[in-house]
């Protein structure tokens, strides 16, 4: 078993892996902030004493933290040609996928941190003659989305992860850019451990920058 | 959107006897195979791992350590690829392993990883003295493990372990990648070659939900057969 990494040449990564690792990070980014602007409307529907809001984002939140997110990249890209009537690409339809999928997991997260801030704040919001948004947009939401912080950015890390699951629709992301190497230079052993340490190294510095964030927080209090 | 369903294309044949319909049932039973083997192999190292580092031998807790931020720094797919290209190549005697074998191989490391977080976790949460009791008693490690420690732990963590083995259910589906016929590989062909994708998503979906909620019943009936009196979680 001879290792030969030489096929990697930076004219072979910045043509194959630049492209992936950007729409990687771009689908990331966009499912965090969507997901995360999503997730905090459907936590406040799930928190509402109104059973028309909180019975609907229960169920949109427990169907689809409940089933493969494979699956779920499966249904849209079915499903979003049939509903506009034409095909949208296999990037376009990840990037509605993740960020609807992802709203569901922030959701929860938001859900948990909007539950710890004390009642008494927003009801002294309330005392100040604050409507209902304005408590939530001014009081609670900051704190919550404080609090939460490092739990959202874990997800973040789980979600740049997850991103990976694209190769079956076939849009073309970071792993797919080592698919393509590793088919077209017939590499795949080299190929794959490179992507393996490029994704840890991505995701370990993630993390690292997380417990800080996390410390930092811890202070503050 | 005017969609006609047609549900009779799961008695379709696909050569032989076989319809869809068979054919999908024992995708779930890969499925299903699949996730448990790996639950098995993620299970025995989560809780090594998870054990490890709370010991105290520093060479243990490295070794706990990084094998959990090892596994789960990296995506699932990426694993399954490395499982699939890699270690064959590097250890010839894995090639003599079934593909699906691999998986479960897979899906067992990636989510030990987790485990051994949550047994950690667990295992902290026990008061120091009954550490010290244990070995006032004369017990030794193993033992102090084995008997005190260790059967309190699963019982804290049952909840979080219930979630792990209903993920690794979901992330099974990522076997589609090396073709092992599970679900969602079923769900992917059979859209393919009968175009009746929303009634076969439907199907598969739902079987997924269903597996879920069988997972979460025999998580509860477990944690009401083996609760410990008057303690943790206790009715």
């Amino acid at each position: 078993m001879n290792l030969d990494f030489s096929f990697l040449t930076w004219d072979v990564v910045s043509v194959f892996i630049l492209k992936g690792l950007l729409f990687s990070f771009y689908l990331t980014a966009i499912a965090m902030i969507g997901g995360i602007m999503m997730g905090t409307v459907l936590a406040l529907m799930r928190l509402s004493s109104k059973n028309w809001l909180s019975v609907p984002a229960y169920l949109y939140v427990t169907l689809l933290r409940s089933i493969p997110l494979v699956m779920v990249i499966l249904w849209f890209f079915l499903l979003i040609p049939l509903f506009t009537g034409k095909t949208l690409g296999a990037e376009y339809s990840a990037l509605i996928t993740f960020t609807v999928f992802e709203a569901a997991y922030y959701s929860e997260i938001m859900r948990a941190g909007i539950q710890s801030v004390k009642k008494d704040q927003a009801n002294a919001g309330y005392a100040l003659g604050m409507t209902y948004l304005q408590c939530m947009w001014y009081i609670v939401l900051p704190q919550a989305f404080r609090n939460m912080l490092p739990v959202l950015l874990t997800q973040t890390i789980v979600l740049f992860q997850d991103t990976s699951l694209v190769y079956a629709i076939g849009a073309y992301d970071l792993l797919k850019g080592f698919d393509v190497i590793s088919k077209n230079f017939n590499r795949p052993v080299e190929a794959y451990i490179v992507a393996a340490i490029l994704y840890f190294t991505i995701c370990f510095s993630l993390s690292l920058i997380v417990k800080s964030i996390q410390k930092k927080i811890q202070i503050i209090r | 959107m005017n969609y006609v369903f047609d549900w009779s294309v799961f008695l379709k044949g696909i050569g032989g006897k076989e319809t869809y319909l068979t054919w999908l049932l024992s995708a779930w039973q890969w499925t299903l195979i699949v996730a448990f083997l790996g639950f098995i192999v993620a299970f025995v190292l989560g809780f090594t791992m998870g054990v490890f580092r709370t010991t105290g031998n520093k060479y243990l807790v490295f070794i706990g350590t990084a094998w959990t931020e090892l596994f789960r720094n990296i995506p699932i797919l990426v694993q399954l690829f490395l499982w699939y290209f890699v270690v064959p190549e590097l250890f010839p005697i894995t090639k003599a392993l079934p593909s699906f074998m691999l998986v479960v191989m897979a899906l067992g490391f990636f989510t030990s990883s987790r485990i051994s977080e949550q047994v950690r976790a667990g295992i902290d949460s026990i008061p120091t003295g009954q550490r010290y009791a244990a070995l006032a008693l004369g017990l030794t490690s193993f033992q102090m493990y084995r008997y005190v420690l260790l059967p309190v732990t699963f019982r804290i963590i049952l909840p979080p372990l219930t979630s792990e083995a209903m993920n690794i259910i979901k992330n099974s589906s990522v076997a589609f990648a090396i073709g092992i016929a599970e679900m969602t590989m079923f769900a992917m062909q059979a859209q393919e070659e009968t175009s009746r994708g929303i009634e076969i998503y439907l199907v598969v979906t739902g079987l997924y939900f269903l597996s879920a909620i069988i997972v979460n019943i025999f998580s509860s009936l477990l944690e009401k057969a083996i609760q410990i009196p008057n303690f943790v979680g206790a009715k």
